[in-house]
């Protein structure tokens, strides 16, 4: 028990990082997955090459760039500047700015499918009934699309809570600030906390396996609808 | 700006298929594209909706909708559009659905005058079917949802792609009598395509024949069929002609009615219509027989005097179509050239239409 307390501030922290990471990861996420799905244009391609990025990046070359962006020479510090700081690097915005980065593809690549599941014609049919493009988005699009957002939401919360490289690299190791549970058992193990270590190891293995398997049966029912 | 009539000129191509579309027709009534598939009506049909844009001009009404220099998007047009397969919204319910279209109706600028909801629902028989969702509806019953929630849009121009190609013959019977109301009942022009000259004769006013994205022929719906009828490239076709006649009475005993035609009288399987009104009645070319006079103690009820004005010569087939004037309105007979050559006929003479029987088209 006296673990758990000891624990508390790092899972809380890392569930408020995941939590906000995905809410904002679904409301830019999804705008983008939807340009990809029905934009002709032809920087759509590069765009979502460039979004995918993250999947092949080793996170600590990602986090090394996103650091110096981060920090006080970078847009970071001059938007940090804004309300009076000196840099995002190394506190919870630039964690959250950090992971989003790092788990857009996740997101948005099940939207963008589910958005192109869409039949053509069933959105012509929308715009000859008066509905305008923010209308089918809205109206249309999202909920005809709520499986896939559902996909992307979990595997986002799922992914950050699983991300170290890029928040050792961004966040470093501040408890109740960026300590968040991958970073918290790196040090357990290297300080031979082996107890703790297995609460960690064992909960996020646990947690894991149960968001594929809820992954699994949202696309298995998606298919079988 | 002529305010009654459609005037569209497209000139273009759409994925290597060359479309060069030049019309003028009017605001009202029932309008065909017809022509075989591929031939362009349908694309003919999206450019009216904006749904594909080409270069060219529209104007409907007073509403320009389309100069080189402008373009309203589907979505600003006061149309109204059924689809091949409906298009339904998947995820709302038919009485969502429309929802959908009568909450959007009122923004387009030139928006029709609104119909009551409950007359469209009653209109289509639609009724029983509010609560469900699209996917537990038949094909017949979602293209009604479609017609529904296109006529509650407030369209001042109803478009309809083949609404009846995705459906089997019994589904077809089911709906047609519906589209014969919305004709009358809706008071919203129409523009119909299809390749079927059955559904073309039975619900239109007027004929664009439509071939290679050009318009080849127009003409009134009665004409154009006697006229489709002549030519070869038609298939799908069972040579007929329309007339029009008012019902003078009904013989319910022997479940017949009586339409008077500009000279005489034909029989007609009962119509549920009340005396006086006008019907269109269709006659195929293969159900009238020529005589010279007229022949007693005969089974055939509709016996109608008739002139002979042209007779043209199907070597290939030994059979002779014979268009015949019957009071102003043209017959056509098909029969052997054995007969033909036994009777002698020539233009001019005075000879007796003999038709086997008749089938009610419209109003």
């Amino acid at each position: 028990m006296e673990y758990l307390t000891e624990l508390w501030p790092v899972i809380s922290l890392t569930l408020k990082l995941a939590s906000v990471t995905t809410v904002l990861l679904l409301l830019i996420g999804s705008p983008i997955a939807w340009f990809l799905a029905r934009c002709k244009s032809g920087w759509k391609e590069p765009l979502a090459a460039l979004i995918a990025m993250p999947l092949v990046l080793p996170p600590t070359a990602l986090g090394f760039y996103l650091l110096l962006a981060l920090g006080p020479d970078g847009p970071g510090g001059w938007l940090a500047n804004l309300w009076g700081g000196r840099s995002l690097a190394f506190s919870f915005t630039g964690l959250v700015i950090g992971s989003m980065v790092y788990s857009l593809p996740f997101v948005v690549q099940p939207i963008r499918n589910a958005f192109e599941a869409i039949r053509e014609p069933t959105l012509e049919a929308a715009r000859t009934l008066g509905a305008t493009p923010t209308d089918i988005f809205f109206r249309l699009a999202l909920p005809l699309a709520q499986r896939g957002i559902l996909t992307g939401a979990i595997l986002a919360f799922a992914h950050t809570i699983g991300e170290f490289g890029v928040i050792l690299m961004i966040g470093g190791d501040i408890p109740g600030e960026t300590r968040v549970a991958s970073v918290a058992l790196y040090d357990f193990v290297e300080a031979l906390e082996w107890g703790k270590a297995h609460i960690l190891a064992a909960g996020m293995i646990a947690f894991s396996f149960l968001v594929v398997l809820t992954a699994l049966m949202l696309s298995k029912t998606q298919r079988t609808s | 700006m002529n305010t009654d009539r459609i005037i569209a000129q497209f000139k273009g191509k759409v994925g290597g298929f060359s479309v060069d579309a030049n019309f003028e027709i009017p605001l009202s009534g029932v309008t065909a594209l017809f022509g075989p598939s591929g031939s362009g009506k349908t694309t003919i049909l999206r450019c009216l909706a904006g749904l594909t844009k080409l270069p060219g001009s529209l104007s409907v009404g007073n509403l320009a909708w389309q100069t080189p220099n402008h373009f309203t998007p589907p979505h600003l047009r006061p149309i109204g559009f059924a689809f091949q397969q409906a298009e339904l919204f998947p995820h709302l319910s038919v009485n969502k659905n429309l929802d959908f279209a009568e909450k959007r109706s009122a923004r387009r600028q030139g928006a029709g005058t609104p119909i009551d909801r409950s007359v469209i629902v009653e209109l289509l028989g639609l009724t029983h079917l509010l609560r469900r969702m699209p996917t537990n509806l038949s094909g017949g019953e979602r293209q009604r949802v479609g017609i529904a929630r296109a006529l509650l849009s407030r369209p001042r121009l109803l478009l309809l792609d083949e609404p009846l190609a995705g459906l089997d013959q019994l589904a077809k019977e089911e709906i047609l009598p519906y589209l014969d109301n919305l004709t009358t009942a809706s008071n919203v022009p129409i523009i119909y395509v299809s390749h079927d000259i059955g559904e073309v004769a039975r619900l239109s006013d007027l004929i664009l024949q439509i071939s290679k994205g050009r318009v080849v022929g127009i003409g009134p719906a009665n004409e154009m069929v006697e006229r489709l009828g002549l030519d070869a490239g038609v298939s799908l076709f069972e040579e007929s002609v329309l007339l029009t006649g008012h019902i003078t009475s009904h013989d319910k005993a022997n479940r017949m009615t009586q339409i008077s035609m500009a000279n005489g009288q034909l029989a007609s399987p009962i119509i549920d219509l009340p005396i006086a009104h006008k019907v269109r009645i269709r006659v195929r070319a293969r159900d009238v027989a020529i005589a010279l006079e007229a022949p007693k103690a005969i089974s055939i009820r509709n016996i109608l005097p008739a002139t002979v004005v042209i007779c043209e010569i199907d070597q290939a087939t030994g059979s002779a179509n014979v268009s015949l004037d019957l009071g102003g309105q043209s017959l056509r007979a098909r029969i052997t050239l054995a007969s033909l050559n036994e009777l002698d006929l020539r233009p001019g003479n005075q000879v007796f239409a003999l038709i086997k029987s008749v089938t009610f088209d419209g109003r």
